[in-house]
C-alpha cells in the first residue's frame, strides 16, 4: 500500500484500492507535439510522460511556454489547427486516443473528460443564457428529455453554489461575476460525471479569495464523485495546496515529477529549486527596516512616536482623496476612491493591495496626475498636485513616473529601445544625440540589460526585458517617486523575482520612493515596508507590512491572507503514513 | 430611451445635411451657373428676357425660401419635374421602382446565399485547396467590374452555352443573369466580413469549451458560431442597400432593363438634376433608415448591449 | 557582451528567414503592377501599333500572334489600345487616391486628435458622405463638374474621403488611448511632439494599406464611369469605354470585352493583394 497517493480522502480509498495494481486512468508516454508556423515545424512538447490514477489530483506546473497547456490540449484532442502529435501515446483506460479522429473524440469529451477553461470571462457563449450553455453538454450527449435536462441544470447550479439558480439560468454571462461564471463552467464539466477533469489555469484570472472558494469547491466535488483532476497551473503554491503529485515542466520537457511533498520538500531538478526560490509566497520574511534609510523607523505608522526629529517632507502624502466617475446623466456618480489617506516616507515602498475594483489603480493614477481628484489633496515630494497646471505640471512630471502593468502595450512598437528610453530626455531641454546615447547606455546597465538591445524594437524582446526597458525609461529623468501599477503581475515567477530584485536594488541605490500597486499579497510582502489594504475604494487597514500581514486587525485582511495559496507548509518530511492536510 | 432619441436626432441631422448639401450643389449652384451663361453678352439677350428666364427658374426668390419650398416639397413627396421630359419626378420613379425593387430583392437574397455558403464552407479544414479557393473568392469578386461581369455572363450563358435565350426569355430567365451580376460583387464584402467574424468566433475560448463538451463541428457552427458571427454583418446592412441601388444603375444599363438605375443613368447623361437628386436622396434615406433600424435592433439581438441591472456576486 | 560575430550571424539568419517567407502570389501581384506601370509610362515600348488609327482591312479579327487581343470594328489593335489605356486608369486612380487620402487623413486626424465638438461636426459630415452610395455621389459630382477623365477621377476620390476619414480617426483614437502615448505624456512630452512621434506613425500604417486597396477600387470606379460614358470621350483608349464599345459585338467578337476586362481584374486583384500584404505588416 505504500504506492498509494499521499493525500487520500475517505471516498477515494475504495477506488484507489481497486485500481492500485491496475492501469492508471490516464497514461501519457513519450508524447511529442509540434506546431507549424510559417512553413516550419516547432516542437513544443518533447517526450512527456505522466499518469493519473483514478481519483487522483495531478498538478502540471510550469511557466509560459513550458508546454503544460499543449499537453492538456492533446489529452482532450483540442490542439490548435496547426498543432500535431508527432509521437507517443495517450492511454485513457488503456485505449490509446492519441491518433483518434475528431469524430471519435466527441464521445470522450464531456462524457469521460471534462474541461474547466482558463478565463471564465470568455468561456461562455455571450449570446446564450446560462441555462442553455449548461444544458448543452447534456443535449450533446442526449442525456435525457427536456424536462429532465432542465431539472438537472438547476440541480447542477445549486450544487456548485449558485444562489437563485432558476433566475441565474435565464441570465446571460455578462450579468454574472467571474467567480460565478467559473462555477457555471465547473457545473458543465461535472454534469456527466466524467472520470477526469482538466482544469487549465482555471483560477488564474480570479481574485485570490474567489480562487480559494473555487478550488475548495473543486476539492469537494472531487471527493464526492471520485473524479481524477489534472490541474494545469503556473502557480506552484496552488499545486502544493491541492495536488497529490506534481509534474514540473520547462521548455516542453518534464523536469521532475513525484509526490507533492517530495518534489517541493526535496527537489531534485535545478529548475524546481529555482521555481521554489522565486515563487514569492514561498520566500519567508519581510523587507526589514535594516535596508532602509535611517530616518525611516520614525516615519512608519505606529513606530517610534516618542522620537522628536524635525518633520521631513514625505515622498507621497495623500489626504482624504475622493475620486468619482460620472455614470450617465441621471445616475449617481460612481465613487472609485473614498476618503483615502496615506503617507509614504522618502526612500521607502508603500503598497496598495486589494482585489479588482478596490480603487487601488485609480489612486495610483491620481498620484501620477493622470486623473484629477474630485476632492482631497495629493502631495508628491512636497508639491501639491492641484496647484500645478499647464507647463508647471509638465515640468513636475520629472518628479514622479509610472511603470505600467503590461510592458507589451506601454512601449511604442515602432520605436527602438534607445528611442524609448531616451525620449524623456528629449522632452526636457536640449540634449545632443551623443549625450542621449550615453545616458541610454548607462540606463541599460542600471537595469541589467545588454547594451546591444538599444537598437532593437520592443517586439524582439521578452516580457521581462520589456519591463526592464519601461523601468529604465521611468528612471532616466531621476524621479523621486515611482508608481508601479501591477508592474510584475504579467510576468512569470522567475522573471518576476528578477524584476523585484532589480527594483529593490534601484531603490537602495537611488533612494527612490515607491508606490507599489498589487493584488498579489505575496509579492507585496516581498518589496514593501508599509501597506494599505483597500476594499471598495476605502483603506481598511494600514501599517507596517509585517504588522498588517502578521497580525491583521480586520476580517477582510484575514480573508485575503488566508486565500493566498501555499500557506500550508509543504516541507514536512515525507512519511509513509497517509496525511490529509485538508481534512481537519 | 434617451439613446433612442439621440440616435433618432442624429439620423435626422444627417438627412437634413444631405438634403442641404444636395440642394446647394445640385439646385442652387447650377441655377446660377445657368444664368451666368445667359447673361453672356454674346447671346444678345435683353435684360427683360434674362429677367424672364430668371423667373422661370425661380432664381429671383431668395435662397432660404427656395430651400424651404424644396424641403417641404420633398417631404410631401413632390420631387420637382424632370428637366428633360417635364414629367413629375415622382411619377417617373413610381413607374420604374417595382422593377428595380424586384431585381434588388433577388440580388440581395442571392448575395446573402453566396456569402453564407462561402463563409461556412471555408471553415471546414479538410480539402485545404477547396478552402483556399473559397477564401480567395471574395477578393476576386470585389475586383471584377460589374458591367464587365454582366457582359461576360451574357456571352457565356446566352451566346456560348445558349442556356438563356436572348430573344423572348421568360420572366424568370430574364432575371437570372442581372440578379447574378448584381449579387456577385455585393456578396464579396458580406462574405469577407462573415468569414472574418466566423474565424474570430472560432478562436474565442468559449468555442473550445463547447468542443470540450463533445460537440461536433456542425453543432459548434450552427448553434454557437452562427449567431455570434452573423451579428457583425448587420452593421454593413446600410452600405449594402446603397450598393444595391448603385449596382442597379450599372446592371440595368448593361441588360437594357427599365428601372431606377436606368433612369439615373439617363438623368446624368442629360444633366437632369432633379431626377438625380431624387435618386440620391432616396438612397440616403434608405441608408440612414436601415442603419437606424440596425442600431436600434442590435441591443435586442445581442444581450450584452442591454444594460439590465444584473446582480453581481 | 555578445561579440560582433554572433550579432552578424543573427542578422543574417533573420534576413534569410524573411527571404524564405516571400509569398509567390505577392511577387506575382507586384510584377503585374510593375508591368502595367511600364505600359503607362512607355506604351510605345510594348507595342508599335497606333491605338487610335485602325486598319479597316483587319476589322474584327480574333486574337492571333499579330493581334494579341484581336481587333475591333474599325480594325484597331485591341492590345495596343489596352496598353495605351493604362495611363488613363492609373493616373485617374492616383488622382482619386490622393484626393481621398489627403482630405480623409486631414479630417480624420483633426477629428481624432481634437475631439469634442469638432469631432462631432466632422464625423456628421462624414456620415452624410457615407449615406450616399459611392457611384451616385460620383455621378452627382460629375453632373456638377462635367464629363471627363480628370473630373471622373476627382469624383471617385471624393467618394472615398469618408472611409479614409473614419479609418484615420479610429486609428488616431486607438493610438491616443494606448499606454505608450499616456507614458509619453507622463514623461513630459508636449502635445505636438507626442502627436508627431507616436500617434501619427502608429495610426498611418493601416491607412497606407487602405490606400493600396482603394487604388484597386478607384480603377474599378473610373472604368465604370468610362463604361457609362461619363469619363474620357471616344476614341480615347480608356478601359471602361473600350468594353462599352465592344458590347455591341458581344455575340460575335468576345475578345473585345473579355480581354480588356481581364486586364482590369488582374490589376485590381494585384492592388488588393499588395494592400493585404501591407496590412499584415503591422
Amino acid at each position: 500500500m505504500t504506492t498509494l497517493p499521499q493525500k487520500i480522502l475517505p471516498q477515494d480509498l475504495a477506488a484507489a484500492a481497486s485500481s492500485a495494481g491496475a492501469a492508471p486512468l490516464l497514461d501519457i508516454s513519450n508524447l511529442s507535439v509540434s506546431y507549424s508556423s510559417r512553413g516550419e515545424r516547432v516542437r513544443m512538447v518533447h517526450e512527456v510522460s505522466l499518469s493519473i490514477r483514478p481519483g487522483e489530483v495531478l498538478a502540471v506546473v510550469g511557466e509560459s511556454g513550458s508546454g503544460k497547456t499543449t499537453t492538456a490540449q492533446a489529452v482532450i484532442g483540442l490542439l490548435a489547427e496547426n498543432g500535431q502529435i508527432d509521437g507517443g501515446s495517450i492511454r485513457l483506460d488503456g485505449t490509446d486516443i492519441a491518433g483518434w479522429s475528431p469524430k471519435q473524440f466527441e464521445s470522450v469529451r464531456g462524457q469521460r473528460i471534462g474541461l474547466i477553461p482558463q478565463d471564465p470571462n470568455n468561456s461562455l457563449n455571450p449570446v446564450k443564457t446560462i441555462g442553455a450553455s449548461l444544458s448543452e453538454v447534456l443535449r450533446i450527449h442526449r442525456w435525457g428529455d427536456k424536462r429532465a435536462t432542465r431539472a438537472r441544470v438547476i440541480e447542477l447550479l445549486t450544487r456548485v453554489g449558485i444562489p437563485e439558480p432558476e433566475v441565474r439560468a435565464r441570465q446571460y454571462p455578462h450579468e454574472l461575476s467571474g467567480g460565478m461564471k467559473q462555477r457555471v463552467l465547473i457545473a458543465s464539466a461535472i454534469a456527466l460525471q466524467p472520470d477526469l477533469i482538466i482544469a487549465d489555469e482555471a483560477t488564474s484570472a480570479l481574485d485570490v479569495t474567489v480562487q480559494k472558494r473555487i478550488l475548495d469547491l473543486l476539492d469537494d466535488l472531487r471527493a464526492e464523485s471520485g473524479t481524477a483532476l489534472l490541474l494545469v497551473t503556473h502557480d506552484l503554491a496552488v499545486a502544493a495546496d491541492r495536488a497529490t503529485r506534481v509534474v514540473v515542466m520547462k521548455d516542453g520537457r518534464v523536469q521532475e515529477s513525484g509526490r507533492t511533498e517530495r518534489v517541493l520538500g526535496s527537489p531534485r531538478a535545478d529548475y524546481t529549486r529555482t521555481l521554489l526560490r522565486d515563487a514569492p509566497s514561498f520566500a519567508a520574511g519581510y523587507r526589514t527596516p535594516r535596508s532602509l534609510p535611517g530616518t525611516l523607523s520614525r516615519d512608519l505608522p505606529g513606530a517610534g512616536e516618542t522620537e522628536s526629529v524635525p518633520e521631513e517632507v514625505p515622498g507621497i502624502r495623500v489626504t482624504h482623496l475622493v475620486q468619482e466617475f460620472a455614470r450617465g446623466r441621471r445616475a449617481e456618480p460612481f465613487r472609485a476612491v473614498d476618503e483615502v489617506s496615506f503617507t509614504v516616507p522618502r526612500g521607502t515602498t508603500h503598497a496598495l493591495v486589494g482585489e479588482s475594483g478596490s480603487g487601488k489603480t485609480t489612486t495610483a493614477r491620481a498620484v501620477v496626475g493622470l486623473v484629477r481628484p474630485t476632492t482631497g489633496m495629493i502631495e508628491v515630494a512636497g508639491q501639491d498636485l492641484a496647484a500645478l497646471t499647464g507647463e508647471a505640471a509638465r515640468r513636475f512630471r520629472k518628479t514622479v513616473q509610472l511603470v505600467y502593468q503590461n510592458p507589451f502595450s506601454s512601449l511604442d512598437p515602432r520605436q527602438s529601445i534607445a528611442q524609448i528610453i531616451g525620449e524623456p530626455l528629449r522632452n526636457y531641454g536640449r540634449t545632443t544625440a551623443a549625450e542621449r546615447a550615453a545616458a541610454v547606455a548607462d540606463s541599460l546597465d542600471h537595469v541589467a540589460l545588454p547594451r546591444v538591445l538599444a537598437g532593437r524594437r520592443p517586439r524582439e524582446l521578452s516580457g521581462g526585458q520589456r519591463q526592464r526597458v519601461a523601468i529604465a525609461r521611468a528612471l532616466i529623468l531621476r524621479p523621486e517617486v515611482v508608481v508601479l501599477d501591477e508592474a510584475v503581475s504579467a510576468l512569470d515567477v522567475t522573471v518576476q523575482a528578477q524584476i523585484l530584485d532589480l527594483l529593490e536594488r534601484l531603490q537602495d541605490e537611488l533612494g527612490l520612493t515607491y508606490l507599489f500597486i498589487s493584488h498579489d499579497l505575496a509579492v507585496v510582502r516581498h518589496l514593501s515596508h508599509t501597506v494599505s489594504v483597500m476594499n471598495r475604494g476605502r483603506v481598511i487597514e494600514s501599517g507596517r507590512t509585517a504588522d498588517v500581514f502578521g497580525s491583521p486587525r480586520e476580517e477582510y485582511t484575514r480573508t485575503l491572507l488566508d486565500a493566498i495559496p501555499g500557506r500550508t507548509p509543504v516541507t514536512a518530511p515525507v512519511t509513509a503514513t497517509p496525511t490529509s492536510p485538508h481534512t481537519p | 430611451m434617451s439613446y433612442i432619441l439621440r440616435r433618432l436626432g442624429q439620423a435626422v441631422i444627417v438627412l437634413l445635411a444631405a438634403f442641404t448639401g444636395s440642394f446647394l450643389l445640385l439646385q442652387a449652384l447650377p441655377g446660377d451657373a445657368l444664368l451666368i451663361k445667359f447673361e453672356n453678352p454674346e447671346l444678345g439677350l435683353s435684360p427683360d428676357q434674362i429677367a424672364a428666364i430668371r423667373e422661370s427658374y425661380g432664381a429671383d426668390i431668395p435662397l432660404p425660401v427656395q430651400f424651404w419650398h424644396a424641403l417641404t416639397g420633398f417631404l410631401s413627396g413632390d420631387f420637382g419635374y424632370s428637366v428633360q421630359s417635364g414629367t413629375a419626378v415622382r411619377d417617373l420613379v413610381a413607374e420604374v421602382l417595382p422593377d428595380t425593387l424586384r431585381l434588388a430583392a433577388f440580388g440581395f437574397l442571392a448575395a446573402v446565399f453566396l456569402a453564407v455558403s462561402i463563409a461556412f464552407l471555408s471553415t471546414f479544414p479538410r480539402l485545404a485547396w477547396v478552402r483556399g479557393v473559397l477564401r480567395s473568392l471574395p477578393s476576386l469578386f470585389v475586383s471584377v467590374p460589374v458591367f464587365w461581369l454582366g457582359i461576360v455572363l451574357i456571352q457565356v450563358f446566352s451566346f456560348q452555352l445558349g442556356l438563356i435565350p436572348v430573344i423572348n426569355p421568360s420572366p424568370a430567365q430574364e432575371l437570372i443573369l442581372p440578379v447574378l451580376t448584381l449579387a456577385i460583387p455585393i456578396s464579396a464584402p458580406l462574405a469577407q466580413i462573415l468569414t472574418r467574424s466566423v474565424d474570430d468566433t472560432l478562436l474565442q475560448p468559449f468555442v473550445a469549451v463547447v468542443r470540450a463538451k463533445g460537440a461536433s463541428r456542425t453543432w459548434v457552427l450552427t448553434r454557437n458560431v452562427a449567431t455570434n458571427a452573423l451579428l457583425p454583418t448587420l452593421t454593413i446592412a446600410g452600405i449594402l442597400c446603397g450598393e444595391l441601388i448603385a449596382g442597379a444603375v450599372v446592371t440595368e444599363t448593361v441588360f437594357g432593363r427599365a428601372g431606377l438605375g436606368r433612369l439615373t443613368e439617363q438623368a446624368v447623361a442629360h444633366q437632369d438634376t432633379p431626377v438625380l437628386q431624387t435618386v440620391v436622396l432616396v438612397s440616403a434615406v434608405v441608408f440612414v433608415v436601415v442603419n437606424l433600424v440596425v442600431d436600434l435592433l442590435y441591443p435586442v439581438l445581442d444581450p450584452r448591449l442591454t444594460r439590465k441591472a444584473g446582480a453581481p456576486a | 557582451m555578445t561579440s560582433p560575430l554572433i550579432e552578424r550571424t543573427d542578422a543574417a539568419a533573420t534576413a534569410g528567414a524573411r527571404l524564405r517567407r516571400v509569398q509567390p502570389t505577392l511577387v506575382l501581384a507586384i510584377l503585374v503592377l510593375v508591368v502595367v506601370l511600364a505600359w503607362a509610362v512607355a506604351p510605345g515600348f510594348f507595342t508599335p501599333v497606333d491605338p487610335v488609327q485602325g486598319d479597316a482591312a483587319a476589322a474584327l479579327q480574333a486574337p492571333s500572334f499579330r493581334h494579341l487581343f484581336g481587333t475591333d470594328a474599325t480594325g484597331r489593335d485591341m492590345f495596343s489600345r489596352t496598353v495605351y489605356g493604362a495611363i488613363h486608369s492609373l493616373s485617374g486612380a492616383i488622382i482619386a487616391v490622393t484626393v481621398g487620402l489627403v482630405l480623409g487623413t486631414l479630417i480624420g486626424v483633426l477629428a481624432g486628435s481634437i475631439g469634442g465638438v469638432a469631432d462631432d461636426i466632422l464625423m456628421r459630415l462624414v456620415d452624410v458622405l457615407l449615406a450616399i452610395p459611392a457611384l451616385l455621389l460620383a455621378l452627382s459630382i460629375i453632373i456638377l463638374l462635367g464629363f471627363g477623365t480628370t473630373n471622373a477621377a476627382f469624383a471617385v476620390g471624393i467618394t472615398s474621403v469618408a472611409a479614409f476619414a473614419r479609418l484615420v480617426r479610429s486609428e488616431v483614437v486607438r493610438v491616443r488611448h494606448s499606454d505608450y502615448v499616456e507614458a509619453a505624456f507622463g514623461s513630459g512630452g508636449r502635445y505636438l511632439a507626442v502627436l508627431v512621434r507616436h500617434v501619427l506613425p502608429n495610426s498611418l500604417t493601416p491607412v497606407i494599406a487602405y490606400a493600396a486597396l482603394h487604388f484597386g477600387t478607384a480603377i474599378l470606379a473610373i472604368s465604370t464611369l468610362g463604361f457609362l460614358g461619363y469619363g474620357a470621350p471616344p476614341p480615347t483608349p480608356e478601359w471602361g469605354l473600350m468594353i462599352a464599345e465592344g458590347r455591341n459585338y458581344v455575340a460575335t467578337s468576345w475578345w473585345l470585352t473579355t480581354l480588356p476586362g481581364l486586364v482590369v481584374v488582374l490589376v485590381v486583384v494585384s492592388a488588393n493583394r499588395l494592400s493585404a500584404a501591407l496590412a499584415s505588416r503591422r
